[in-house]
């Protein structure tokens, strides 16, 4: 029944693009439903159409090796190619600098980044320097991109930032709201993060400098484990990530510590691009991957990161069933 | 405002392992040189002679048992090469996930990928002896602890020494994943391009090399200590 209904809209979303042809020259993309959020599925406006021009441009979408980044990898993969594109994906890039490259050598076409990792990796701006504000962020980034024949497309609604977390018990035992309340205790608390993040200023690094903070010990471990190492009883402080579907599923066992000095800027999702790729791709390329990311507040993404990291979905059913329900696939 | 750092090279690999460099995310802070690379160097041989000890501990003997009583060859053999098939990395984050981490889990599993180059070659080694030679040894009266340590052994040393070099080799390579669960090693210039960078990359993959080749190197020149004289001029 359900599929029904969406052959259906399928069907007329295809009407309709093709009566808007006929008609007037069709606007490219179509921005000019208002709001079709998340709202009990989509109109036919909401539907990505396929240009059969783009089926002459094959891109390469790229994205880091952790369940966001894959997520986010594929929704913009899907969409690209409901769009019309020979898509192909490359999800598993280690790190900003690998992904970086991939971009200026052609490897990949684009790839999403957090705008604050932008500024603090590739530009060398201290966190505390890294805008608050969303746009002002972007500008910031995609002024320094420009230098370099990049481009990176406007930001997404939601931010994602590191955080020191710790469970409710750790929390009451020791009285910590923010990262502040930690002075004077740290030295008796473990801290667990990823490899990197001991000489990251916008982690251990940082917190040891900004803060002025000493912890017991730093144990690296892999990202997946940041859970896990405080469900063990290991850590007694894991840096974690504010999308993390944990904090909302299980607030009762997790906390995050308020960052209230910034060590941790906030980062909106911004598409990395080359120039000439986004030129020879033309229009659909910035408007459906703008379009699809509009939808991607706080709360999507970490249903999305949930679906994933706790539910055990693959990234590409948590984007189907993201852009499906959001009504831009049929 | 560096961008893109330049390309890894040689030259800058060497650098980056005796003078700390600039790096762009520690805010100013630099990263790698001598200390740290002494630092690092010191615990890839810390859980890699660890992990080797384990599974000596564990697979010569029992090599040597099942060797010396020629049976068990099916267990042997089977153990061994389905040993080969467990993929190191999903290991480590199984433990880690279950056990925890530190040096403690790393060094165990790391040493499942010494048990089967030993145990295979143990076993290979000794029941490959002569079995005239293990009869008349028996025949003198020696006890079976003796026939295996003072007759099959030394006859079986090039053999086992051969296990145990390539179970060497492959638990120093592997080692460079440990800074994953919580084990700093050499594997964290590698794993790190973002705070090392590429130098920092190729700095960690030559130390690795090259601790690979000297460990290598000792067990070479062990095993010829050990080999018995007789044995030696047979084989030249």
């Amino acid at each position: 029944m359900r599929t029904d209904q969406t052959r259906m809209r399928v069907l007329l979303a295809a009407l309709a693009a093709l009566a808007l042809t006929l008609g007037i020259a069709a606007c490219g993309s179509s921005d000019d439903s208002t709001t079709s959020g998340s709202t009990e599925s989509g109109s036919g406006a909401g539907t990505i159409q396929s240009n059969p021009d783009n089926g002459k441009v094959s891109l390469t979408i790229g994205s880091k090796n952790f369940p966001e980044q894959e997520i986010l990898g594929e929704i913009y993969s899907q969409a690209l190619s409901a769009a019309g594109y020979k898509v192909k994906s490359a999800l598993n890039l280690g790190s900003e600098t690998v992904a970086l490259k991939a971009v200026k050598t052609g490897q990949i076409s684009g790839y999403p980044e957090y705008a604050s990792t932008a500024l603090t990796s590739f530009f060398g701006l201290e966190p505390e320097e890294v805008p608050a504000d969303a746009n002002e962020a972007w500008e910031k980034a995609n002024e320094e991109f420009e230098k370099e024949g990049l481009e990176a497309f406007e930001p997404t609604p939601f931010a994602s930032a590191n955080a020191v977390g710790t469970t409710t018990e750790t929390a009451e035992k020791y009285d910590l709201k923010t990262v502040s309340d930690l002075e004077g205790v740290s030295e008796e608390l473990s801290l667990y993060g990823s490899p990197e993040c001991r000489q990251r200023i916008d982690c251990l690094a940082g917190l040891e400098s900004l803060y002025g903070l000493k912890f017991k010990s730093f144990t690296p471990v892999d990202i997946g484990l940041r859970y896990t190492v405080l469900e063990k009883g290991q850590a007694d402080l894991s840096i974690l990530f504010t999308t993390d579907p944990q904090l909302s599923a299980e607030s009762d066992k997790f906390v995050i510590l308020e960052d209230d000095k910034e060590v941790f800027p906030a980062g909106n999702i911004i598409f990395v691009t080359e120039k000439k790729v986004a030129e020879e791709a033309g229009p659909d390329y910035e408007a459906t991957i703008l379009k699809v990311q509009e939808g991607l507040d706080l709360k999507v993404m970490q249903e999305l990161d949930a679906r994933v990291e706790l539910e055990k979905e693959t990234p590409k059913q948590a984007a189907t069933a993201y852009l499906e329900s959001a009504g831009y696939i049929g | 405002m560096s961008f893109a750092p330049p390309l890894a090279s040689f030259a800058g690999a060497i650098e980056f392992i005796f003078t700390p460099q600039e790096s762009n995310v520690t805010g100013g802070k630099k990263v790698g040189g001598f200390d740290k690379t002494v630092e690092l160097l010191i615990g890839q041989i810390e859980v890699t002679v660890l992990a080797l000890a384990i599974a000596l501990i564990v697979a010569l003997p029992l090599g040597l048992y099942l060797g010396h009583r020629g049976k068990g060859e099916l267990i042997a053999v089977g153990v061994a090469n389905a040993g080969r098939a467990i993929p190191e990395l999903a290991v480590i984050a199984l433990v880690a996930t279950l056990i925890g981490v530190g040096i403690q889990n790393v060094a165990p599993v790391l040493a499942i990928l010494g048990l089967p180059p030993i145990l295979n070659n143990a076993y290979v080694g000794v029941s490959q002896v002569d079995r005239a030679t293990v009869d008349a040894a028996r025949g003198m009266g020696m006890s079976e602890l003796a026939i295996v340590r003072k007759v099959e052994l030394p006859i079986a040393i090039p053999t086992v020494m051969g296990g145990i070099r390539s179970a060497a080799i492959a638990i120093v390579a592997t080692a460079t994943i440990a800074p994953l669960a919580g084990v700093e090693t050499l594997g964290d210039f590698i794993l790190n391009r973002n705070v090392y960078g590429e130098n920092g990359l190729l700095a960690g993959a030559l130390l690795v090399a090259l601790l690979a080749l000297t460990l290598e190197g000792l067990l070479a020149l062990l095993q010829r200590r050990l080999t018995s004289a007789g044995l030696k001029v047979k084989t030249a």
